[in-house]
């Protein structure tokens, strides 16, 4: 990661569902305006690493960190136990693996994260949907219809609009937990093309379970296995040349 | 293969049986219908249905008797919208509560205990609207009479909380966990989350339990009967004696008034608008809660 | 449109204040029921202790009220139950088993269980005239306790569907399956795996519906429950051939919800200690009641665990 600007790190993080180690002393940088991918089989806690990112974990009981995630440039402890999850959230925005729109409009789902913070001004907030929602390649689809429940969109339309939510409260990181895995393969191609246009503004995270998707979009990959970060490497170093065997078995399709 | 037979004629005859069981439900709503009708029609046929429906003034065991409903209508309506005015927003903080903010164990230990409020006798409600609810709001509000629509209208609106409560928490229960996701991670609160997503998603079932309290209080009998009066009065003051439909009812059951006069059928005319009143809402909240099974 | 940080903190702030605030109103709102129920507890307990003696139990109705008891009420009382339990239990328990296992899902089905839903929304005084006019006057049950006891039967029917409904719901369909592939027929697989997996929410809901039953005043007084009664129903035994004897059934009676109805309308104070006594013994059975319920509940969800 030679010249490249850090995000975000994690240090020795360990994580806990109530006694059930899921992450193992998980050490991983993420640099900023790059789209970092972590990839691995099923179970391996890649989504739950992803999780920790935005304090999802903090809504159910029993779980614990242990370790920290830096936040830069101001370097915030994400996992503090003092440093609020509301604060992390409002910095950190993420799209779900199955879209997830309210039951509201269009309009009203982009806005929710600017209503969220205060902000009612109706100028404003118009403003921030059109932005949001050509950032999100999905203006010129809904731009007569924005009074229209979400529901009403296609699925690869959702999960747009589900980024131009996160948007629109400009993020300094996204976190993606397998965004396409219940869409079909056009709306997954539309959604990777937006997710390397917006690499230009936001440092991305990504975990996908699928490894043509991490080669196709990713400039960083790390690979993990059973709550363990294997190996992270520039995605061409891990999909070519992967230093360990285990790693070079899951790539080319020996396990997982 | 003789006995095979004898099996199949056994769950034929089993099946039947059981079916008459559930169709007794049909019957009695059927018999409620035919019952209620056949008893008025002789009032019906002596009362202009103009009189009934629109007359200002009940007053059925007169010499000169009158028989407009209005006033008994009026009377369930205004002690209804008192209990509304507690149960509905008391209902509906404790269900929000109970399923976004109270720890699992505190949820287990309180619901059964709120669900008590339900099981309480309503003669015991009504003892203690008339005599220890009315003289302590006496002590704030001089005017009040002591049978008024004020006092039973609280005790039955805290009586209908669990009803509200719980099929609102079912609703809230209902919107998937995805959804509030999506809103924590947008930086909400769980106030913000409860308010700005939850309860627009729940709406039918949050509807559904209004209506259910709703249909509760216009046919809760005791609490009135005890502690409202027994004085069809045409007024919306809630400080004054009132007498609803279901507190009328039992006045007349509590005399010696003999069967087939006129008297007599006049319960069952007011009991037909009961019914009916209580019947809209019923429908209503079935449809609006079989609506939160499917959207889901 | 630039959201900064110091902003966020000042409104992570305002948001707080409000989120603490709600949590407040929250809390109060769920105790406010179980406040008023402690404060109901012991209003009465404090009216009605005086009263509470042996002789209460043992007297029966008077014009003075030191002397008046809750004799012929309490065994008016068990009397009904008994009724109401012996035609609501089979018939609503066989209903449920029926819409759930037998019932083919077709538009006769679904009227039923809209019909099912809305009897159990239809107000209890409205059984009472149905009471009144279908087992009074048309089939000359008189007022009697077969009378009330089969009102509050069809007013507590729908309970006890819908608690038997939710209960065998719960039963997988891998049971009824496993059960089927050996063999057995519809009949033996209700009687020997939905009844006895489901007994335990059966039981609860029954328990309620019943504890509803004694507690239920309108219907009894529209059916013509009398108020003031000084003797006691004849006895089920006797000592000729056959021994027993079912004039009881026909006998008129008052129950307990009546009496306190009766005492705490009385104008006289001195009465409405009577009434708070009446209330507290009313109170406990019913309490009681739930309490079981909600024993049984707890005791089978740990049992059983699909």
């Amino acid at each position: 990661m030679v010249g490249e600007k850090i995000k975000a790190e994690s240090i020795n993080l360990n994580f806990w569902y109530g006694t059930v180690q899921a992450l193992k002393n998980v050490n991983l940088k993420i640099a900023e305006k790059k789209v970092t991918a972590l990839i691995g089989p099923s179970g391996c806690g890649k989504t739950t690493f992803l999780r920790c990112f935005n304090r999802m974990h903090d809504l159910y009981p029993n779980n614990r960190y242990e370790g920290e995630i830096f936040l830069y440039p101001d370097k915030v402890n994400i996992v503090s136990p003092h440093v609020d999850p509301i604060e992390i959230r409002m910095r950190i925005g993420m799209v779900f693996q199955k879209p997830n729109p309210f039951p509201k409009t269009i309009y009203e789902n982009i806005a929710y994260g600017l209503r969220v913070r205060g902000i009612n001004n109706k100028k404003v907030l118009d403003e921030v949907v059109e932005r949001s929602l050509k950032g999100a390649a999905l203006w010129d689809e809904v731009k007569d219809k924005l009074n229209k429940l979400a529901f009403e969109l296609s699925g690869g339309q959702q999960q747009r609009l589900c980024i131009a939510r996160a948007l629109a409260t400009d993020p300094e990181i996204l976190l993606f937990d397998e965004p396409t895995s219940a869409l079909d393969p056009i709306a997954t191609g539309r959604i990777e093309e937006l997710i390397e246009e917006l690499k230009e503004k936001v440092t991305i995270l990504i975990v996908t379970h699928n490894m043509q998707q991490a080669a196709r979009i990713s400039d960083y990959t790390g690979f993990m296995m059973l709550g363990e970060l294997i190996e992270f490497d520039t995605t061409d170093k891990i999909f070519t040349n992967p230093s360990k065997k285990l790693t070079e078995d899951y790539v080319t399709g020996r396990f997982g | 293969m003789q006995n095979r037979k004898i099996v199949k004629f056994r769950e034929k005859i089993l099946e039947i049986t059981f079916f008459l069981c559930a169709f007794v439900s049909v019957f009695t709503t059927f018999a409620i219908i035919f019952i209620l009708f056949f008893e008025s029609y002789d009032f019906f046929k002596q009362v202009p249905l103009k009189e009934f429906f629109l007359g200002t003034q009940w007053t059925p065991l007169f010499a000169e008797p009158k028989f407009g409903i209005l006033p008994l209508v009026l009377g369930t309506l205004i002690t209804t919208i008192i209990a509304l005015l507690v149960a509905l927003p008391v209902g509906l903080i404790t269900a929000i509560y109970l399923s976004e903010y109270a720890p699992h164990k505190f949820r287990e230990t309180v619901k059964p205990v709120l669900e008590l409020l339900a099981a309480v006798p309503t003669v015991v409600y009504g003892y203690f609207a008339l005599l220890f609810l009315t003289p302590i709001l006496q002590k704030i509000i001089p005017d009040l009479s002591t049978f008024n629509a004020l006092s039973p209208g609280i005790i039955m609106g805290i009586m209908i909380v669990p009803y509200v409560s719980s099929v609102s928490e079912d609703a809230l229960k209902a919107v998937p966990m995805q959804i509030r996701e999506g809103s924590y991670a947008m930086g909400a609160t769980k106030f913000q989350t409860a308010f700005k997503v939850l309860i627009p998603s729940a709406f039918s079932g949050i509807a559904a339990a209004f209506i259910i309290g709703i249909s509760r209080a216009i046919g809760e009998t005791m609490v009135v009967a005890i502690a409202a009066g027994m004085m069809p009065n045409f007024t919306f003051n809630p400080l004054e004696p009132v007498q609803t439909i279901t507190s009328y009812i039992v006045q007349v059951s509590l005399g010696d008034v003999p069967h087939g006069t006129l008297e007599y059928r006049t319960i069952f005319a007011a009991g037909i608008v009961l019914f009916f009143m209580t019947l809209f809402f019923n429908i209503i909240g079935y449809f609006l809660r079989s609506k939160i099974r499917e959207k889901y | 449109m630039d959201i900064k940080k110091q902003d966020i903190k000042e409104v992570i702030k305002i948001n707080k204040i409000w989120e603490f605030l709600f949590y407040f109103i929250g809390l109060i709102s769920t105790f406010i029921g179980l406040a008023l129920l402690c404060v109901l507890f012991i209003d009465l307990f404090l009216d009605g202790y005086p009263r509470l003696t042996y002789k209460f139990f043992t007297s029966f109705p008077s014009r003075f009220p030191k002397e008046a008891g809750i004799l012929s009420a309490w065994v008016g009382s068990i009397l009904v139950m008994i009724v109401t339990a012996i035609s609501a239990i089979p018939v609503g328990v066989l209903a449920g088993i029926y819409l759930e296992e037998y019932a083919k899902k077709n538009w006769f089905t679904n009227f039923i269980e809209i019909n099912i839903s809305n009897l159990a929304g239809v107000p209890s005084i409205i059984y009472g005239l149905l009471a009144l006019g279908l087992f009074v006057q048309t089939l000359k049950f008189g007022e009697s306790i077969l009378t009330g006891g089969l009102t509050l039967g069809l007013l507590i029917l729908p309970m006890i569907i819908m608690a038997t409904r939710e209960s065998i719901r719960a039963i997988p369909d891998s049971i009824r399956e496993a059960s089927y592939a050996l063999g057995a027929t519809k009949w033996q697989t209700v009687k020997h795996h939905i009844l006895p997996y489901s007994s335990g929410g059966i039981l609860t809901g029954i328990i309620i519906g019943l504890s509803r039953a004694i507690g239920e005043t309108a219907p009894i007084i529209t059916v013509g429950a009398l108020t003031f009664i000084a003797f006691l129903p004849t006895s089920p035994f006797t000592d000729t051939f056959p021994f027993i004897s079912f004039k009881w059934l026909f006998d008129p009676f008052t129950v307990m919800p009546i009496q306190m109805f009766n005492w705490v309308s009385r104008p006289q104070k001195e009465f409405h200690i009577n009434a708070a006594s009446a209330g507290i013994v009313l109170l406990i059975m019913t309490l009681a009641m739930n309490a079981l319920a909600i024993y049984i509940r707890y005791k089978f969800r740990k049992r059983i665990k699909w």
